[in-house]
């Protein structure tokens, strides 16, 4: 890499962090609370993004079973929440457990009554899950499809779980958070919805630069390197399972934190959320915005919501469609996402096609060069 | 003892279900570790091929052999999806071997577009697309081998993809014609009804019996017998496990590959239609039906081993004797006086969604043990 081009990327990267400050700053006045409310959301599922990018285009491990830890974060912070404002109702407890007959809480709800360990559980409960559903599995070299297929049925018996258990959790009716309070304001009101916007984007930045920072240095060579040839990585004496347990546990982790900021923006955290196509909705994101670009995972993330919420409004069926041909054309044709596509050759092939821009020169040409220079 | 037999009824019949629909599935990964997620979606189609058989059927002409048109639309099912997988393997998977992930992630696609598909457009229509592929895909394949080898060969297969789709606009406005209930598009679930002879129940050992189960378990019985009969003894079957066990070998001793991924994927999506039929007797049949089946399929694929029919017969039966042990809470009437902590847990977990996250969780541990399945594919390869 010459001099000259670290310095062009180095005022691309500062221009684009100036405007996307600006742009962050700007958005609550900018823009009606609806949206913003939208916005909030797609930038914290861009988290969650980030996490199947850290696992998928870093380590090549595609799991389609995101959805769980995602939920699980959703409903560590929603249970705070609901057990935090239920004072007024029977027996202290939530009020969907009068429903039930349930007058008791469950063991499992009381140390939900705690801010700080709620802090810590949304994103260390999924993440430990991931490990432990990660270790059980890489320690067998189970991998490629077979992990895939896993997480799926995974995501199953949890959601399967979760569905069921209307006494614990409140079943298939999920849990509301909008109606909530929280620092003595409603969850669901304008002012928290602006400040979780806030918390959103400034928690995107910061898992991005987390991310970032995984991925430097050796860690994240390994990570490449059981991506690309997972014996080789082997036979030079690394361990792969250590490895890939702890970024299957860290993008489990960043998948909490994504769904408590979405529960608390959409206002209820339901077994939905663990549902097959949105696990697979996730990939797509990162397979469109481009694996192994960071970058590429958050605007995914928030450009397909943002397109998927507008088709959906003007066109209801068509979505599927879209969705369905996104699927092929992204893996037929754009293999690498579209970052990943103007970053590689894409562009300059494309000029090329149209006659714009000289061909690059290869070798064989280049050794001929080098002869006519010697012969002078 | 009649309870222990009416469980065992029960679970085949689970099992041969979920057989029937993970056979083409099997087939598929075991020969190109292609994951097919439209699989499901392959199903439906034939699900939806039972129910425009059936109404097609109740048409005068053809009214005093209504009854016949379940055995009519096995056939029908398993041309329709077989027509729509070798479309799919033609125009996606095949660019895409070699790198499962990808083809995951496209056969969901396509399997979204499917869905949608049966939502939006008129089920009449939707047949006539079927049978214009049917023909576009088959005529060229008759021509004599003059008109394939001549330099105009590519006018003839050109006019024949049009008399194709003029046959498929024909039929569709036929169909749409007379049979009103097809000829608009609905999102809604709809019915198959079986015909007489296949409604009640048989008494077998003491046990009734409903005569629809006894039909899918049959349907099973004969796809398996068929697919072992064809692998074993017909030369394009032999080819098939040659492929399966060493692609680059066989592609060096002179076997098409190409001709052998499009015949085994064809069949591996017709069998997918095949189990469609079994389903649509099973309840209702809508754009969804084959979403709550695939997951099933994949377990049973990964507990027996790839490219395995005997560990995918064992497995699939396997898990629906444990579905219906654990799920009907059946453990608890051959044993009735067990210790309470056991029985609560027992209770816990019998309802069907529960007795599903129980099986999981016992595949996944019994992967621990044995991570490639019950009969892994022996092989001196770090990977494969």
């Amino acid at each position: 890499m010459s001099f000259s081009k670290i310095k062009f990327d180095k005022k691309i990267v500062l221009s684009f962090w100036i405007i996307l400050i600006a742009l962050i700053i700007a958005a609550p006045t900018l823009l009606p609370v609806f949206r913003l409310n939208l916005l909030g959301r797609y930038l914290s599922l861009s988290i969650v993004a980030l996490g199947v990018d850290l696992i998928w285009g870093y380590t090549g491990l595609l799991s389609l079973g995101q959805g769980i830890f995602f939920a699980l974060g959703g409903y560590c912070a929603a249970m705070y929440l609901q057990i935090t404002s239920s004072s007024e109702f029977p027996n202290n407890i939530p009020e969907f457990f009068a429903l039930y007959g349930v007058e008791k809480l469950p063991f499992f709800w009381e140390p939900f009554r705690s801010p700080v360990f709620t802090f810590f559980a949304i994103w260390i409960i999924p993440a430990l899950v991931a490990g432990l559903i990660g270790f059980l599995v890489f320690r067998n070299r189970i991998k490629g499809v077979y992990f895939s297929i896993l997480t799926q049925a995974s995501l199953l018996v949890f959601f399967n779980f979760f569905n069921g258990q209307q006494k614990l959790i409140n079943g298939t009716n999920g849990l509301k958070t909008d109606v909530t309070q929280l620092f003595g304001q409603m969850v669901g009101s304008e002012s928290m919805q602006r400040l979780f916007f806030w918390v959103t984007a400034i928690l995107v930045i910061a898992s991005w630069f987390f991310a970032k920072w995984v991925v430097k240095g050796r860690f994240g060579n390994i990570l490449i390197g059981i991506r690309d040839d997972e014996p080789r990585v082997r036979f030079t004496g690394y361990n792969p399972v250590i490895f890939k347990t702890i970024i299957f546990s860290i993008a489990g982790g960043l998948a909490g934190i994504s769904g408590a900021l979405y529960t608390v923006q959409s206002g209820i955290v339901s077994p939905q959320f663990m549902t097959v196509p949105f696990s697979i909705e996730m990939v797509i994101w990162v397979a469109v915005g481009g694996r192994g670009t960071l970058l590429g995972a958050i605007l995914g993330a928030v450009l397909i919501n943002y397109a998927k919420s507008l088709v959906s409004e003007a066109l209801p069926a068509s979505w599927m469609f879209i969705q369905g041909g996104l699927f092929i054309l992204v893996v037929t044709a754009l293999p690498e996402g579209v970052l990943g596509w103007i970053q590689g050759d894409g562009p300059r092939n494309l000029l090329q096609r149209f006659g714009l821009k000289r061909k690059i020169e290869t070798y064989p040409s280049l050794e001929v060069n080098n002869k006519e220079e010697i012969n002078e | 003892m009649e309870l222990l037999l009416d469980s065992l009824f029960n679970g085949v019949a689970i099992g041969s279900v979920l057989l029937v629909a993970a056979l083409g599935l099997a087939i598929v990964f075991g020969l190109m570790g292609v994951i097919n997620l439209a699989h499901g979606e392959l199903m439906m189609l034939g699900a939806y091929t039972t129910y425009v058989t059936q109404l097609i059927f109740k048409l005068p002409v053809l009214k005093p052999f209504y009854n016949s048109y379940i055995i009519v639309s096995i056939f029908l099912a398993f041309i329709v999806s077989g027509v729509v997988g070798i479309l799919l393997e033609k125009t996606i998977i095949r660019k895409l071997y070699g790198s499962p992930l990808e083809t995951l992630l496209a056969t969901w696609g396509v399997s979204l577009i499917l869905q949608q598909f049966v939502r939006s457009v008129p089920l009449a229509y939707g047949t006539g697309l079927v049978i214009s592929l049917l023909i576009g895909l088959f005529l060229p394949t008759t021509f004599p081998s003059k008109i394939k080898e001549s330099i105009n060969y590519k006018y003839f297969k050109f006019s024949s993809w049009i008399f194709a789709a003029l046959t498929g606009v024909l039929t569709g406005s036929v169909i749409s014609s007379s049979v009103s209930k097809l000829s608009r598009a609905s999102a809604r679930n709809v019915d198959v009804t079986a015909p007489s002879w296949m409604r009640g129940q048989v008494e077998i050992i003491g046990t009734a019996f409903p005569k629809t189960r006894l039909m899918i378990i049959i349907i099973t019985l004969i796809s398996v017998v068929a697919i072992t009969l064809f692998l074993n003894q017909s030369a394009w079957g032999m080819r098939i496990r040659a492929v399966t066990q060493n692609r680059q070998m066989s592609d060096c001793l002179g076997i098409s590959t190409e001709k052998v991924d499009i015949i085994t994927f064809g069949i591996g999506s017709g069998l997918a239609g095949v189990a469609g039929v079994a389903v649509s007797l099973l309840g209702s049949v809508g754009p969804n039906v084959g979403g709550n089946y695939i997951v099933g399929c994949f377990m049973v694929v990964v507990l027996g081993g790839v490219g395995n029919l005997l560990g995918t017969v064992l497995a699939s039966f396997g898990i629906g004797i444990m579905t219906d042990l654990i799920g009907a809470g059946r453990l608890l009437s051959i044993w009735p006086d067990m210790p309470l902590p056991l029985s609560n847990t027992i209770n816990f977990f019998a309802t069907t969604s529960m007795a599903r996250v129980m099986i999981f969780a016992l595949i996944v541990i019994f992967l621990q043990f044995k991570p490639t399945g019950l009969f892994p594919q022996k092989g001196r390869m770090v990977e494969n």
